[in-house]
């Protein structure tokens, strides 16, 4: 266990294929890092209300909120990014525009920036998470306001646009404060303290997209601190059964037969057969999640496996996954 | 436990209808849409219909299958497939922009065309626009079915899978917000202010209006209002054109020869996101064939419980030497299990859904990604 100060990472992108486990990762992650006594921002930007159903709290609303604490004195607040709110908030802050954000607003100017300018939502939400990663303190020994950020990021399929920032801007800004803005907010993104966390079955599909993921990324410049392998199921039969049972090998038959005989269960030719072809497709999946397992493990970055939740992440057992996360080096 | 108000999904019927010409498959990212597309579409063709099948990023191996080794927005035949039945089936993959530019092409002349496509503001729009893969989809689809309604193909059934959006709805809602934007007030006003409004509205939105447009030009600099004026007004005799065609698509939608089939996991939320598309479709009038739930658990030793399965695998583990018993009978108990839980949620969405046809298709141990899977996904498809 590591405190608040031994990672350079500050900001935790969580990403992967939809679906495989993106906000509920991103959750335990925060949880985790709480648990080191740190003060934590938890962020969604699609105003989906994931992580609040994850955590079992209130919606997440456009201020930051206390969601958990933790006995270390860690503590995780919970954040929904939303464009229009932070293009008011930034012309507030850097034009003090006041009622004239009214009139932009009338005239659908922000619906227009926030929704449609393509690059700008992005660069709005983004420039968001970035503003409470470089938040300090007010007063003299100035510290910053979060340890760190945790954002439960796009998909896999558009995290490389919404990250590439500066790309996106560059088409539509050339110059000007967004310019200025799409800059610093790369740089930080580029830097160690930036951490894109890929969550991936291991399935060959979104084993796939994590491949072509990290290519992507790569090509920006942009560090993946881990591959996150969710919902691992823990294979069952030992290796020499499990080949036993995928070449159906008639001794695991009378073996099978023989043992629900000695507990007192009265077998038929539909319930062994029924168990003999549960066990080949166990193992053929099991087969398959090696597979996938393999394949990441031969990439150069560090891969966590998290067990799958039978009873799933609603019970209560998201602590669990916390767990294994905190238990992981260089998070 | 099916119920007599809760009918069985027998898309047999649906497909061996002469009339229905399109079968939609939606639902929420990840349930198998783009699969079970392809897997009717094949079935289709084997039964004997005349079949193109417009899939939107098939897995890698599923489109290989398929024989879309590239990504040409042009259908293409598949081969071996049974064509006994006089049927036959042609597959494509869409890519968005280039429909985009085609319907650009199709509809200036070629200057302005050539501006449009090289507009900065346009090239962001038709690349990254949310929403834009929803709306080429429904242009396609539209496309298609010109072609099969003009004869200039033989077809005589759209299958068409939608893009992988977190809800359902976004294929119908998303053209719409496309449509809206193209058309929309601020968009009009920066570049020809005196078309729009009243003469009082006038006053009120120009002064909003150059203070926006000077707001963002400080904010983005001056290439970019640059940019989307020269882009509106390169597009503004297509705007009407851009509307009605989707209009149109969308009413093609609510036609009784349509049939939407909601694929979704036996995932309460998956499960959740189809009861809210079924409410839409229903106000909106659009023909539901049913719901479709994948991946479901079916445990192969059904006579026995997860309970017994656990207790007599820990009576083996205790007596020794039945290990790979013990494991099978572990095996059972988290199939039992999960099977169990699947039921439940299929159950309640049956409680809470009558009258709306439910068809279920087994998990498979791996990934569909042949002709030989698609077809076995298929035979599930049929209800029986
Ligand atoms: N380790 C796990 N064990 C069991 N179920 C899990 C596990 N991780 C996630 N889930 C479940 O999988 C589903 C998808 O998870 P989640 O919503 O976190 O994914 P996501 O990647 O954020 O999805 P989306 O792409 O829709 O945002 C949820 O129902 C969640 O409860
Ligand atoms: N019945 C099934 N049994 C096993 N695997 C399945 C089944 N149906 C689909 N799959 C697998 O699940 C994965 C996702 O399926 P598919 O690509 O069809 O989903 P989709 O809804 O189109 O996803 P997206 O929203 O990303 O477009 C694929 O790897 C596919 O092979
Ligand atoms: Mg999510
Ligand atoms: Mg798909």
């Amino acid at each position: 266990m590591t405190g608040p100060s031994d990672s350079p990472v500050r900001l935790h992108v969580v990403t992967g294929k939809g679906g495989t486990g993106k906000t509920t990762i991103a959750a335990a992650m925060a949880l985790a890092l709480a648990a080191r006594g740190q003060r934590v921002l938890l962020a969604e930007v699609e105003g989906r209300q994931g992580l609040a159903q994850v955590l079992d709290v209130a919606p997440l609303g456009t201020e930051e909120r206390t969601l958990v604490t933790d006995p270390s004195g860690g503590e995780v607040v919970g954040l929904s990014v939303d464009a229009k709110t932070a293009l008011l908030e930034y012309l507030q802050k850097f034009y003090k525009l006041g009622r004239a954000g009214s009139i932009l607003e009338k005239v659908g100017a922000v619906d227009f920036a926030t929704t449609i300018a393509p690059g700008v939502r992005d660069v709005l939400l983004i420039g968001r998470v970035y503003e409470a990663v470089g938040r300090v303190t007010k007063g003299a020994r100035k510290r910053p306001v979060f340890d760190s950020v945790v954002l439960d990021a796009p998909p896999t399929g558009r995290i490389g646009r919404f990250l590439n920032v500066n790309s996106e801007v560059s088409d539509v800004a050339k110059v000007g404060p967004v310019r200025n803005q799409a800059d610093s907010i790369t740089r930080l993104l580029q830097s160690p303290a930036t951490a894109v966390h890929l969550v991936t079955l291991l399935e060959e599909m979104p084993v796939q997209e994590t491949l072509d993921a990290i290519d992507e990324l790569g090509t920006l410049s942009l560090r993946v601190g881990s591959v996150i392998a969710n919902g691992v199921r823990q294979p069952l039969l030992a290796d020499e059964d499990a080949a036993a049972v995928a070449d159906q090998d008639p001794r695991v038959h009378e073996s099978l037969e023989a043992a629900l005989t000695a507990v007192g269960i009265k077998t038929g030719p539909a319930l062994v057969a029924g168990l003999l072809q549960e066990g080949v497709d166990h193992v053929e999946r099991a087969r398959l999640q090696a597979e996938q397992h393999a394949i990441l493990q031969a990439l150069d970055i560090p891969v966590h496996a998290l067990p799958h939740l039978s009873d799933g992440v609603e019970s209560g057992e998201l602590g669990l996954l916390a767990d294994v996360l905190a238990e992981q080096e260089g998070l | 436990m099916a119920t007599p108000q809760t009918p069985v999904l027998d898309l047999d019927t649906i497909l061996g209808d002469r009339e229905r010409r399109i079968v939609v498959c939606c639902g929420s990212g990840g349930v198998g849409k783009t699969t079970t597309a392809a897997a009717l579409a094949v079935r289709a063709a084997e039964q004997g219909r005349r079949v193109v099948v417009l899939t939107i990023d098939p897995a890698r191996r599923l489109a290989q299958s398929l024989g879309l080794e590239e990504l040409d927005n042009t259908p293409r035949p598949v081969t071996g497939l049974d064509t006994s039945a006089g049927g036959s089936l042609d597959a494509m993959m869409l890519d968005m922009k280039r429909t985009f530019d085609e319907v650009v092409e199709a509809h200036a002349t070629p200057d302005k065309a050539a501006q449009i496509l090289a507009n900065p503001f346009y090239i962001a729009v038709s690349s990254s626009f949310a929403g834009t893969q929803e709306y080429m989809a429904m242009e396609k689809l539209g496309q298609l079915r010109g072609l099969m309604a003009d004869g200039s193909r033989d077809w005589d059934l759209i299958i068409v899978d939608t893009p992988p959006s977190r809800s359902a709805l976004d294929f119908l809602d998303a053209p719409k917000r496309l449509g809206s934007f193209l058309d929309g007030r601020f968009i009009r006003l920066l570049t020809a202010p005196a078309k729009v409004g009243g003469r009082a509205s006038l006053k009120v939105f120009s002064a909003g209006v150059s203070l926006a447009g000077g707001v963002m030009t400080k904010l983005l600099g001056g290439d970019f209002l640059r940019d989307v004026q020269t882009f509106v007004a390169a597009m503004d005799t297509m705007f009407g054109g851009f509307r009605q065609r989707a209009d149109q698509t969308y009413a093609l939608l609510s036609r009784p020869e349509t049939a939407f089939v909601v694929v979704a996991a036996p995932e309460r939320d998956a499960m959740r996101e189809a009861g809210f598309f079924i409410e839409r479709l229903a106000s909106d009038r659009m023909p539901l064939a049913g719901v479709l739930v994948n991946r479901v658990h079916i445990a192969g030793a059904k006579q026995m419980g997860a309970g017994r399965a656990e207790d007599a695998a820990a009576q083996l583990e205790e007596m020794g030497g039945h290990d790979l018993a013990a494991a099978l009978l572990r095996v059972h108990a988290e199939v039992a299990e999960t099977a169990a839980r699947h039921r439940g949620v299929i159950t309640r969405f049956r409680t809470s859904h009558p009258g709306v046809p439910l068809g279920t298709v087994p998990a498979h141990a791996v990934d569909i990604h042949d002709l030989a899977g698609l077809r076995e996904i298929g035979e599930a498809l049929t209800g029986r």
